[in-house]
């Protein structure tokens, strides 16, 4: 059986490079996917201290909680995204920064 | 018995309390007559109470009655002070005093100040004066009578000021009530000191009624403080002396009482002269039993008495305005009544003081009937040949300035001569006193009748033409006329042993309030009656002088005292700017204190300190937000990076700080 610790540590670095990604990408979908990335290491850990913790279900379900949002976050994100892309005919988002105070 | 108004003690100073509650309210759209029914009518019940309570003092045989009504501050076992009145000897003579001068006076002003404006005001004010110097007079304890005190204080200033869009009007309300603050922080700290050491001595005294200290204080252990020695009680008196000095315009405390000429004239004679400026000798005189314990008061009261007397005098022989000659000589009168008491002649200080509130408020209320007469001049140098013009007031003020002079049979005669008298027989430097005194007297008699002699005397020095002299009415005449008949009569109640065959009555009346207090009568002793027999011819000598030589002066040789004046250019100087007193408070007490506040609490601690701290604070946040707002930059990736960075700490201060993993759950505690 695989050490817990192995899948902490893998989840660990999926999300340290999907922060990386987050901070390094302009394009906006390329963001996109590394927040999935992100959310998906979460879910790892999830399962694994779900596991570790011999069948204690809380994790699992907490992950089809994260996937469920994660799903409805992607409807809205890429509706904005396409919005984005029409008025602006770019994905670059250095060029968004209507958030300026 | 039954004595219902001695139960309800509190309906005379609630009655005028109604009515300036009601004229303050509502009278302002009131015609006059319905305001003068409410300011008259209030008072002149409140007159009739109280006749009708000193009749049930009498049938019940002046006994000593005490009531308490409720409490104000009582915290059981260490101190109470009540609404608590009282009624004896001394509270009847003031009590009719006040209601009843004070109720002919709002007669005549009903016919002075019909012209004015913001008569419901004048009102309205007058009676809550009469509600607060009721309570003074009426208190049982030196708390309620402090409310009285600061009451009579605060109606002063609203009346000196009534004029109030004239500054020097409101100036001087400003100066009465300042001035007073002065005396009244002693009064308080003379109470203060007065409990603390009462206390202390004795746990049982718990309150500063009159009847528990002075009990309290013929306790043995407080034993009689000579000249010199600086005691409990020496002190305390000297406290309270302070605040009397304050209240009755003694030295060197007097300044205000001038100036509060200011006011409409009913107010100077029923605040300025008649009630008002007494609360110092009433203060006096109920605290008797304190001042008898110390040598060092009783001689500092009978000094200051004396050297304001003589220096007011001194004063007024040139003033020019009617109304401050007045002034000055109230501030002398008082100090007559300050050396009576001083010299331990208590009932003889209020004896003085009943009748001077008979003669000075009708002197101030004839002298308004002039000011009346010649359309509001005060200036005694643009008048002159009145008295044919207006009899009425010419003969009854002409009767108050006997009575004030010292003539023979006038009240003032036999007030005066019962102070001289008693000052000469005082072994505390008695004769010095009492020759300053008659010196007064010369002076009083010369300045009173200068006034009389320029006012009404010699030819005309105004405008015939221009000038309506006209008399006034009878609601100002008919309390002049009462007034005379008083200021004649009043002085038969104290008719000397001497000239009477019989006791002297008042003496007799208060002995009852002040017993061993007073210095021992020497009634029934024929030398001493030859003595008061002797002073009084000197007296009335000197006031027969003081009368001629106004007289030879201001009739006979109408430009010699302006020949005197020149050759005497310093000393008129001197005398006509007041000894440059003001002058000098202003140099050594004003001046200094504005500086103080212009430049350093102003300029520097406002400014600087307070403001500065307000303004520093806001421009240090603006220069933080300044800095801030550039991390808004509206580049969602920066805001990436500020999210990571707080995590990263959030989560380094959870694993390196141990209370915070505690806090956060990670450990067990």
């Amino acid at each position: 059986m695989v050490p817990t610790s192995y899948y902490v540590i893998l989840s660990a670095v999926l999300f340290g490079l999907g922060v990386i990604a987050f901070l390094f990408k302009r394009n906006i979908i390329s963001l996109f996917m590394s927040i999935e990335l992100m959310l998906n290491a979460v879910n790892l850990a999830f399962v694994a201290f779900s596991q570790a913790k011999g069948g204690n279900l809380d994790g699992q379900v907490f992950v089809l909680f994260v996937i469920i949002v994660a799903a409805a976050e992607a409807a809205v994100g890429l509706g904005i995204i396409i919005l984005i892309a029409r008025n602006r005919r770019s994905l670059n988002v250095e060029r968004v920064d209507l958030l300026k105070l | 018995m039954q004595t219902p108004i001695l139960d309800y003690l509190w309906l005379i100073p609630l009655l005028p309390l109604l009515g300036s509650a009601i004229n303050g309210l509502f009278g302002k759209g009131w015609p006059n007559k319905i305001v003068n029914s409410v300011a008259i009518g209030s008072t002149g019940l409140s007159f009739f109470l109280a006749l009708e309570a000193v009749r049930e003092f009498f049938a019940q045989g002046q006994q000593f009655v005490h009531k308490e009504y409720f409490d104000w501050i009582l915290i059981p076992g260490f101190f109470r002070a009540g609404f608590d009145l009282q009624m004896d000897q001394l509270t009847v003579v003031m009590v009719l005093v006040v209601t009843g001068v004070g109720w002919l006076i709002h007669i005549y002003a009903t016919g002075y100040m019909a012209h004015e404006g913001g008569y419901y005001r004048f009102f309205s004010y007058l009676n809550l004066f009469m509600f607060f110097m009721l309570i003074l007079v009426l208190a049982a304890n030196y708390v309620l009578l402090f409310v009285g005190w600061e009451g009579v204080g605060l109606s002063s200033y609203l009346l000196i000021g009534f004029y109030f869009l004239k500054k020097s009007a409101s100036d001087a309300g400003k100066k009465a009530f300042i001035v007073n603050r002065i005396g009244d922080f002693g009064f308080m700290l003379g109470m203060f000191l007065l409990f603390r050491s009462f206390h202390a001595a004795d746990n049982t005294v718990i309150s500063l009624d009159f009847q528990t200290i002075f009990h309290a204080a013929s306790n043995p252990a407080w034993g009689h403080e000579g000249w010199g020695q600086f005691g409990t009680m020496t002190i305390a008196c000297l406290l309270l002396f302070m605040g009397a000095t304050g209240k009755s315009a003694q030295l060197p405390l007097y300044v205000w009482l001038p100036d509060a000429m200011e006011g409409p004239t009913p107010v100077s004679a029923l605040i300025h002269a008649a009630t008002m400026v007494t609360a110092g000798v009433y203060v006096v005189a109920r605290s008797h039993v304190l001042f008898t314990h110390s040598d060092t008061a009783m001689l500092v009261v009978a000094v200051v008495g004396c050297a304001t007397a003589f220096f007011a005098a001194t004063i007024g022989l040139v003033q020019t305005d009617i109304k401050r000659v007045l002034a000055y000589s109230t501030v002398s009168q008082l100090g007559y009544m300050f050396l009576a008491c001083g010299v331990g002649a208590f009932s003889a200080g209020i004896f003085h003081l009943m009748t001077h509130a008979f003669f000075k408020a009708l002197l101030f209320l004839a002298a308004g009937s002039v000011i009346h007469a010649m359309g509001g001049e005060q200036d005694m140098r643009h008048m002159g040949g009145l008295g044919k013009k207006i009899r009425y007031t010419y003969m009854t003020m002409l009767t108050a300035t006997l009575a004030i002079a010292g003539i023979p049979f006038f009240a003032g005669f036999f007030s005066k001569d019962a102070i001289l008298f008693a000052a000469f027989q005082s072994p505390a430097s008695g004769r010095v006193l009492y020759a300053f005194g008659l010196l007064t007297a010369l002076l009083t008699a010369f300045y009173m009748f200068r006034l009389i002699f320029l006012t009404f005397g010699g030819a005309p020095r105004y405008d015939e033409h221009h000038v309506h002299v006209h008399e006034s009415p009878w609601s100002m005449l008919g309390p002049l006329v009462v007034l005379a008949v008083l200021s004649i009569i009043g002085g038969w109640f104290a008719i000397p042993a001497v000239f009477a065959g019989g006791p002297d009555y008042f003496a007799g009346f208060l002995a009852q309030v002040f017993g061993g207090g007073e210095v021992a009568d020497a009634a029934g002793d024929m030398s001493a009656h030859h003595l008061e027999l002797i002073l009084a011819g000197v007296a009335v000598v000197a006031a027969l002088a003081g009368m001629a030589t106004a007289y030879w002066l201001y009739l006979r040789q109408p430009q010699k005292p302006e020949q005197l004046a020149k050759s005497m250019q310093p000393v008129y100087k001197t005398l006509l700017n007041k000894y440059w007193v003001d002058e000098l408070y202003n140099a050594i007490v004003v001046a200094p204190l504005v500086w103080f506040s212009r430049q350093i609490l102003w300029r520097s601690v406002d400014v600087g300190v307070i403001d500065g701290t307000v303004n520093g604070v806001a421009s240090g946040l603006t220069g933080v937000g300044d800095g801030v707002r550039h991390t808004q930059s509206g580049n969602t990736r920066s805001y990436a990076v500020w999210v990571v960075v707080g995590a990263i700490v959030i989560i380094a201060v959870i694993f390196f700080w141990p209370s915070a993993k505690t806090l956060s759950g990670m450990v067990q505690p």
